[in-house]
């Protein structure tokens, strides 16, 4: 340490930096490689990620391997059933995550780091999770494909993997703005960690990712129609299935039929209904 | 540089539990380029008046300026003008002390080529060569202190605000810290620091405030709040350990002295006196007083007020007895609650 050290002094003047969106992506991509980091160094979470999808998958599958004739409709093999199921129950199941990293940094004081600092724009910290969670949830779900793939249970030819990302961004969206919104609403990560555990299985079993509604007794049939699972599952499933068409009706609800393009564009709506659900609790915590 | 005007904030109203009030009409006027100490026991609203400052927290009533620019209507202004090191030091423990600077750069919206030479700089500055590149989890308490001094440094803020920099630091991490600090003021950075020790305001700060329940109940250098007082302090003991009925003889003998202010007889301190007398001639007087009476003097210190003196003189009580009087109403859990977003 010398006595007289010029870089002490302070900065005078304002200058006005770089435009606002510049400055927006410099500090969203510094959030952003934060999280990513974290992940590089701490990788149980996208192992696990992995690793619980992959073990539903290759048990579920064979289990039910030598399930009765005519139990699917259509009568493919229940691999091919369960693989769409399983590739949405992974990105749901990473999305339903998004909320932790902001929670614990509610709870160490770092968010209080973050807000102090002259952010362009406090969405910054919120869009970064959503960036990391949903680059996150489709490298699982990718590597789920893969791994089906490999189990012989197909492939979606071009416009079918469009649809399977269309569709999982759509979830994913959804799904971590409800846990974004869970982790400023909670107390701690204790409450987030039970309710993502607790909402986890029933949403799954209550869907369509294991069995058709028709094997369902009604009233779990009419829950799963309701699901927000099985609207992202049935248009992927459909797109597993072979040619492929929005107006192609792939669920056939208590309620009525659904074409592809009805189950998307619900999924559409519950993403931005529920960011704009959220948009209040955000502002109120992050001002 | 700061004007805070009228702060009020009260903690946990609608709650089940009783609420705090927490600044109670605080006023603080911190000028230019100076290096100034808030002082108060723990609890006092220290932590609470810089999150205002810092625009972490709004205030129930009052207005905050900072070099002029409003931090009420202006936060984002108003962040780009201060270095805020925290009591509590949230570093996040997987990244790298450097790591985390670049971090703190980024959202400062540093230039590539300025945030490197900074960094580099704080790390010299600092001594942080030899750790920079370890994970901030393995790093100990004065390391942390230092790394999260360099983040408020990095952007080279007009004005650096600290809450409690020092607590639970080795000597030689705080006196790498002073030290810092009085270069930083030296260099034209007006520098806020709160703090419970006596001995670092006064040894640091260029002005003071001591502050009490909420609110400020003194205010000057610390030369002027001294000699306001006036008087020399005596601390008398006639045994090494006397007792109530001793000190009370001895307290009357010397009552009426000339020159003798006044008497305190400090029982947690052994039965010792403690006397306010005119000047240093006293001191004869008294060990005159003490002969004829035949009593003996085991120790007798003569001193200049110190602040602890000026904070006597306006609560009524000792810090150190103003912190333990606090020390276990309240609760970290509640108020790590409270400060949650």
């Amino acid at each position: 340490m010398t006595s007289a050290n010029p870089s002490l002094g302070p900065l005078r003047g304002v200058s006005e930096g770089p435009s606002a969106f510049a400055e927006i992506r410099q500090e969203t991509l510094a959030l952003t490689r934060r999280l990513f980091v974290q992940l590089a160094r701490r990788p149980s979470t996208l192992v696990a990620g992995v690793l619980q999808p992959l073990i539903w998958l290759v048990l579920f599958g064979a289990l039910f391997a030598k399930a009765p004739e005519g139990l699917l409709p259509g009568g493919g093999s229940y691999g091919r059933f369960l693989g769409a199921g399983v590739i949405v129950f992974t990105a749901f199941s990473a999305a339903l995550n998004a909320g932790l990293p902001l929670m614990f940094d509610r709870e160490f004081g770092f968010l209080n780091r973050l807000l102090v600092a002259p952010l362009r724009s406090r969405s910054s910290i919120v869009l970064a999770s959503v960036l990391y969670i949903t680059s996150l949830s489709l490298v699982q779900s990718l590597a789920i494909m893969v791994t089906a793939a490999l189990l012989g249970y197909g492939w979606p030819g071009a416009a079918g993997l469009l649809v399977v990302l269309v569709t999982l961004l759509l979830l994913v969206f959804a799904v971590t703005a409800l846990s974004l919104g869970l982790a400023f609403a909670l107390p701690g990560h204790i409450e987030l960690i039970a309710v993502i555990f607790v909402a986890n299985l029933p949403l799954l079993f209550a869907s369509t990712a294991l069995a058709p509604i028709s094997f369902m007794p009604t009233w779990l049939g009419w829950l799963a129609a309701l699901n927000p699972l099985t609207f992202a599952i049935e248009p992927i499933r459909a797109a597993y299935g072979g040619p492929f068409h929005l107006s192609t009706v792939v669920l056939n609800a208590p309620y009525g039929d659904l074409t592809a393009a009805t189950c998307l564009g619900i999924l559409a709506a519950l993403a931005v209904g529920l960011f704009l659900a959220i948009r209040p609790l955000l502002d109120r915590k992050l001002t | 540089m700061i004007e805070l005007q009228h702060l009020s904030k009260r903690y946990g109203v609608g709650s089940k539990l009783a609420p705090v009030q927490a600044l109670d009409d605080l006023c603080l006027s911190v000028p230019e380029g100076s290096l100034y100490g808030l002082l108060g026991p723990n609890g006092a609203g220290k932590t609470t008046a810089l999150r205002i400052l810092c625009t972490l927290l709004t205030p129930d009533a009052g207005s905050v300026t900072v070099a002029g620019v409003n931090g009420l209507t202006e936060p984002r202004a108003v962040r780009r003008l201060i270095g805020y090191v925290a009591q509590e030091v949230a570093i996040d423990k997987i990244l790298s002390g450097r790591e985390l600077l670049e971090l703190q750069a980024d959202l400062y919206h540093l230039a590539a080529a300025d945030r490197n030479r900074r960094i580099v700089e704080m790390i010299e500055l600092l001594g942080m060569e030899e750790w920079i590149d370890r994970r901030c989890g393995t790093y100990s308490g004065g390391m942390r202190r230092r790394l999260d001094l360099a983040a408020g440094l990095l952007h080279r803020p007009r004005l650096l605000v600290l809450d409690e920099p020092t607590v639970g630091l080795d000597i030689e991490s705080r006196a790498a810290i002073w030290k810092v600090l009085q270069q930083l003021r030296d260099q034209g950075t007006t520098v806020l620091l709160s703090s419970h020790y006596l001995e670092e305001v006064d040894a640091l700060a260029d002005r003071l405030a001591i502050i009490e329940a909420g609110r400020v109940i003194a205010e000057g250098t610390p030369e002027a709040l001294k000699d306001a007082l006036g008087g020399d302090r005596v601390t008398l003991r006639v045994r090494e350990f006397s007792d109530a009925a001793e000190a009370a003889l001895v307290q009357a003998l010397l009552q009426d002295c000339p020159g003798v202010r006044q008497v305190v007889v400090n029982r947690s301190q052994g039965y010792s006196l403690n006397l306010v007398v005119q000047d240093g001639g006293v001191i004869e007087r008294l060990r005159q007083q003490l002969a004829a009476a035949e009593l003996s003097v085991f120790a007798l210190a003569q001193s200049r007020p110190s602040l602890d003196d000026v904070y006597l003189q306006a609560t009524g009580r000792t810090l150190m007895d103003a912190e333990l009087s606090v020390a276990g109403l309240r609760d970290p859990k509640v108020e790590r609650k409270q400060s949650m977003r």
